[in-house]
């Protein structure tokens, strides 16, 4: 009972430290981007956080963790339903780590973070409906229905080297990932962003604030991995503090350095870039890499940004924030990276984790499309011409977001 | 009365009201603009260069009495320049009347 107490507060402590992680999308996303946009950036984040519980409580939670089902898709009915004991009380014996009402919450946080990922990537063009009815379908469905064959216990579970997540390297930000390439394929790149073929800079407008962003994610990072340990337990718990911050420090350095000797400019948003590439990377394998290995999966993740953003740019897919090379090309790698390096390294392994990356691959990328395709078809996913050079802050919305400051016009 | 007005490099700013002070000129209008001129400013973003040639200055206007016109020009010559391109311009025009507008006095005696 004592040990239950003490695993169910971490779990919860987590559990925040991911809701805050919200905050850190939120001001990373604003910083990259232009002032007259930011109202509407703010709104979005706001939306997938509030939406994103009430649909996991809905039926997301139900869809990710079904129970006994057939590996691909099960749902366990509308709502929570608590487990009572004899006496009526809720049953503690649910799970040695946390209580029933902890695992929903710490889950539904997590869930909102998918639509998350792809609201960096679509920022500055896309009309707010649409989105919204995306982060709906996406977040209701097409995340808890994913995570549940692994996390819910399905067919990659049970395979015979079974595939291995351990926080969400795949089924949290590659899932996130997908979507947000086929929804900046979907919509074209923002007016201004290549000239004759070649990109353009289009700087953000608040650098401070992407920066508390990012150290807000890595402090959220905390809660994700540590809480994904699912227990207080004390070796596992702190060896993922561990490997999560050197991976962190890791990423961000390297890529640091790597954008000088490409580019000769000290460059923070891609140093910013590289320290969530280090933490999207060793999020599948936090548990199971000793520090060295994290400093090396991380190290790698933090190149693979400079690359990865400047590969995306040549593609003509412009995504601001630097969302697809975070999120999907780092939660590739460090979902390889377990097959690569750590307690589970082998052959077999990585077979395994090439067949989770492209189950989620398919699965995700198919999902966007048909939703967000649909919705182009039907009510357009793009603002006007006019509204994307005015801002979207004074057309979806009538408002700004610093009424009294002066605009600078880009 | 004449209007002294100067685009200066904002780095020389607090020089220039120094020297300002320095010949007894302690009130004045300034702000912030931003100008396009023949220098141009490269930078790099996440791996694109690019440059611009919008540049941010100071505005200051000034508007004193005709005796102070050589020594304020001079204070502005002096602590504004670097000497490199950039450093801006002064513009010097006539001012037919100035009210202060407590007093409802009028002319010369209200810019001391």
């Amino acid at each position: 009972m004592e040990l239950l107490t003490i695993n169910n507060v971490w779990m919860m402590i987590c559990t925040a430290l991911v809701f805050f992680m919200h905050l850190g999308f939120a001001l990373l996303e604003i910083g990259l981007t232009r002032q007259k946009n930011t109202l509407n950036i703010l709104f979005k984040n706001t939306f997938i956080i509030t939406i994103g519980l009430l649909l996991y409580c809905l039926v997301g939670f139900n869809l990710m963790y079904p129970g006994e089902f057939n590996g691909f898709f099960g749902f366990a009915g509308f709502g929570l339903d608590s487990p009572l004991n004899a006496e009526g009380a809720l049953d503690l014996t649910y799970n040695e780590g946390y209580t029933y009402w902890t695992d929903f919450l710490f889950q539904g946080m997590f869930a909102a973070t998918a639509a998350t990922i792809v609201s960096g990537a679509v920022a500055e063009r896309i009309k707010i409906g649409p989105f919204m009815i995306f982060t709906i379908i996406y977040v209701g469905l097409v995340y808890p229905i994913a995570g549940s064959w692994f996390w819910g216990g399905g067919f990659l579970k049970t395979m015979e080297t079974p595939f291995y997540d351990f926080a969400g390297s795949t089924l949290v930000h590659s899932v996130g990932g997908w979507a947000a390439l086929v929804a900046v394929c979907l919509l074209g790149a923002r007016i201004g962003k290549y000239k004759d073929g070649k990109p353009q800079a289009i700087p953000g407008h608040n650098i401070p604030l992407a920066t508390a962003g990012v150290l807000i994610l890595w402090l959220g990072w905390f809660g994700f991995n540590g809480g994904s340990v699912l227990s207080a337990e004390p070796g596992a718990t702190s060896l993922v503090l561990v490997t999560t911050c050197l991976a962190a420090a890791a990423g961000g350095v390297v890529c640091m350095l790597v954008s000088y000797l490409m580019y000769k400019n000290l460059d923070l948003t891609m140093f910013l870039n590289g320290i969530l590439g280090g933490l999207v990377s060793i999020t599948a394998g936090a548990d199971l890499m000793t520090p060295t290995d994290a400093i090396i999966v991380g190290a790698i993740g933090g190149a693979i940004i400079v690359f990865a953003v400047s590969l995306i740019d040549k593609l003509k897919l412009d995504d601001p924030v630097g969302a697809i090379a975070v999120h999907l090309v780092c939660g590739m790698w460090g979902t390889l990276a377990v097959g690569v390096f750590g307690a589970l390294a082998g052959g077999a392994q990585f077979v395994s984790q090439l067949i989770g990356i492209a189950s989620y691959g398919l699965f995700s990328a198919a999902a966007a499309f048909i939703i967000l395709f649909t919705l182009k078809k039907t009510m357009g996913i793009r603002v006007s011409e006019k509204e994307e050079i005015e801002g979207l802050d004074a057309h979806e919305h009538g408002m700004e977001a610093y009424p009294n400051f002066r605009m600078n016009e880009h | 009365m004449k209007k002294v007005e100067a685009i200066i490099r904002k780095s020389k700013f607090s020089a220039v009201k120094k020297a300002l002070h320095e010949i007894g000129i302690n009130f004045f209008s300034y702000w912030d603009v931003t100008g396009l001129g023949n220098e141009k400013e490269g930078h790099v973003y996440r791996g694109v260069s690019y440059s611009t040639s919008d540049i941010q200055r100071r505005y200051i206007s000034i508007v004193i009495n005709d005796d102070f016109e050589e020594a304020t020009i001079k204070a502005i010559l002096d602590a504004g320049a670097t000497g490199e391109v950039g450093d801006g311009k002064i513009f010097v025009s006539d001012i037919s009347e100035v009210y202060r507008i407590r007093t409802r006095e009028k002319g010369a005696n209200t810019l001391k």
